[in-house]
């Protein structure tokens, strides 16, 4: 097999790397890197002619840092040190790495880091020296963020591949939050956003905004997976509407735009707040192509009773085939994949440890 | 003055293999032999000291057998001859 595809699979007790080739019928395992050690952010960079995984790993007791690869996992380079740190005016220490992600094509050396306590670094050199957006780390509001179930954590980045100085970012528990001049000042973006645990259900911000999704092709609309409500905006989140019609809960974690349809997207459904696991214990993908007017379910190959699951915000992605694969991951440890936009759905991994992210990287020929 | 740092086996890889640091300057506190440790090996003390210089919460540090979690924290004063052991908290899930 010529190793053409990657599925990195981030669990509670360290990475693994499933490979295969353009077909995505037979997969390899290699794994787990930091055993024992919980990774909620991969990610894979190959722009400038690098092959480098980048990997948040967080120990229990020895805290967290980004390590990487440039061999596909055969070893891990530095840096030792804890490369991402809070300054010390901030009062403020690393706690988890929640999302890593390249930059723009044109930033080749750029990467970005959403972290816990809610921060945005920047790195200049690929992901191995690391600074805080201070924009963003000395926000007014931060003294007025509270922390969700997964802690005060970054976990969504969103560039816009158009305009250098734009890009946005969301947390739980504050909401969407966008720039426009390159990270120097950010505004709320949540009109339309739901807060069902506050006295004001719509405020200016305080929203637990789980994940946001869209295509660069059309990268002003966004998809949005509350905490509680399905919404899609058209105008880089300065107004959201509802889109959750036909879908059997608008509360869930996951959601991932398709990589080649700007109004294809994808969401795991889960059954509510109080009990986080997919409704009807049956595991569904629901999709919709036509931008939220409708959804449907993906089933073909998923248990459909007895299915008590839950996918974490980061266990959902879409690789970059032409025929797009679909995978998501539980938080039982089953990894499921799809080679054909979803259609049909295979076991990759059945005992994996609880999965915290699935990221995926179509490998450009060497 | 010579002090004792006695490392877990999970710490030993940044301090170049050795199981115990061994210190031979003027240390009032624990928090002064940890800062002497960090000058040869900053890695390590990443891994038992937040960037606020707290100690990490799943870390104990013992002087003699005693934690200074019952003593004075950081701030505990050492001796010569003292005995510094860093032990991951029983933990995990």
């Amino acid at each position: 097999m010529n190793p053409s595809t990657l599925v990195l699979v981030g669990t509670t007790k360290g990475a693994f790397i499933f490979s295969s080739d353009d077909a995505r019928e037979e997969w390899t395992v290699d794994g787990p890197h930091f055993p024992g050690e919980a990774v909620y952010s991969m990610a894979y960079d190959q722009r400038a002619g690098r092959s480098r995984l980048l990997v948040g790993v967080h120990s229990n007791h020895w805290g967290a840092t980004v390590r990487f690869s440039d061999d596909l996992g055969l070893s891990w380079s530095g840096p030792e040190r804890q490369a991402i740190r809070f300054p010390e005016s901030s009062g403020l220490s690393l706690a988890q790495v929640w999302q890593i992600m390249p930059g723009r094509p044109e930033e080749p050396d750029v990467v970005w880091a959403g972290v816990e306590p809610a921060a945005l670094f920047r790195s200049d050199d690929a992901g191995e020296s690391w600074e805080p957006v201070k924009g963003l780390l000395e926000h007014e509001h931060r003294p007025r963020w509270q922390p969700g179930g997964g802690g005060l954590c970054l976990h969504t980045i969103v560039l816009d591949p158009t305009n250098r100085d734009r890009m946005a970012i969301a947390i739980s528990t504050a909401g969407f939050y966008r720039t426009d001049d390159g990270g120097a000042t950010w505004q709320p973006r949540n009109s339309g956003v739901r807060a069902v645990f506050l006295p004001d259900k719509y405020p200016e911000f305080g929203q637990c905004v789980h994940k946001v999704t869209h295509h660069h092709s059309r990268p002003e609309r966004l998809f949005l997976q509350n905490h509680w409500g399905l919404y899609r905006s058209d105008d880089w989140g300065n107004s959201w509407q509802d889109v959750a019609n036909g879908v059997p809960s608008d509360f869930g974690f996951a959601i991932q735009a398709h990589p080649h349809d700007p109004d294809t997207v994808y969401v795991i459904p889960i059954q509510s707040d109080e009990f986080r696991v997919v409704p009807g214990a049956q595991l569904r993908v629901y999709r919709t192509q036509d931008a939220g007017a409708t959804w449907g379910a993906l089933d073909h190959g998923l248990p459909q009773e007895h299915a008590f699951e839950s996918v974490l915000r980061d266990g959902l992605a879409v690789d970059t085939h032409k025929q797009a694969g679909v995978y998501f991951g539980t938080r039982s440890g089953k990894l499921y994949g799809s080679n054909d936009n979803g259609e049909r759905w295979t076991t990759l991994a059945e005992a994996l440890p609880p999965i915290c992210c699935v990221k995926t990287a179509v490998l450009a020929p060497s | 003055m010579t002090v004792s740092v006695v490392l877990p086996r999970a710490l030993t890889p940044y301090a170049h293999g050795l199981g115990t640091v061994q210190l031979d300057v003027s240390c009032a506190t624990v928090r002064d032999a940890l800062g002497q440790v960090a000058e040869r090996w900053p890695a390590l003390v990443d891994r038992v000291l937040t960037e606020q210089g707290e100690l990490r919460r799943h870390v104990n540090i013992f002087v003699g057998d005693e934690s200074i979690a019952f003593l004075d924290g950081l701030n505990t004063p050492i001796d010569e001859g003292a005995t510094i052991t860093i032990v991951p908290a029983v933990s995990g899930g």
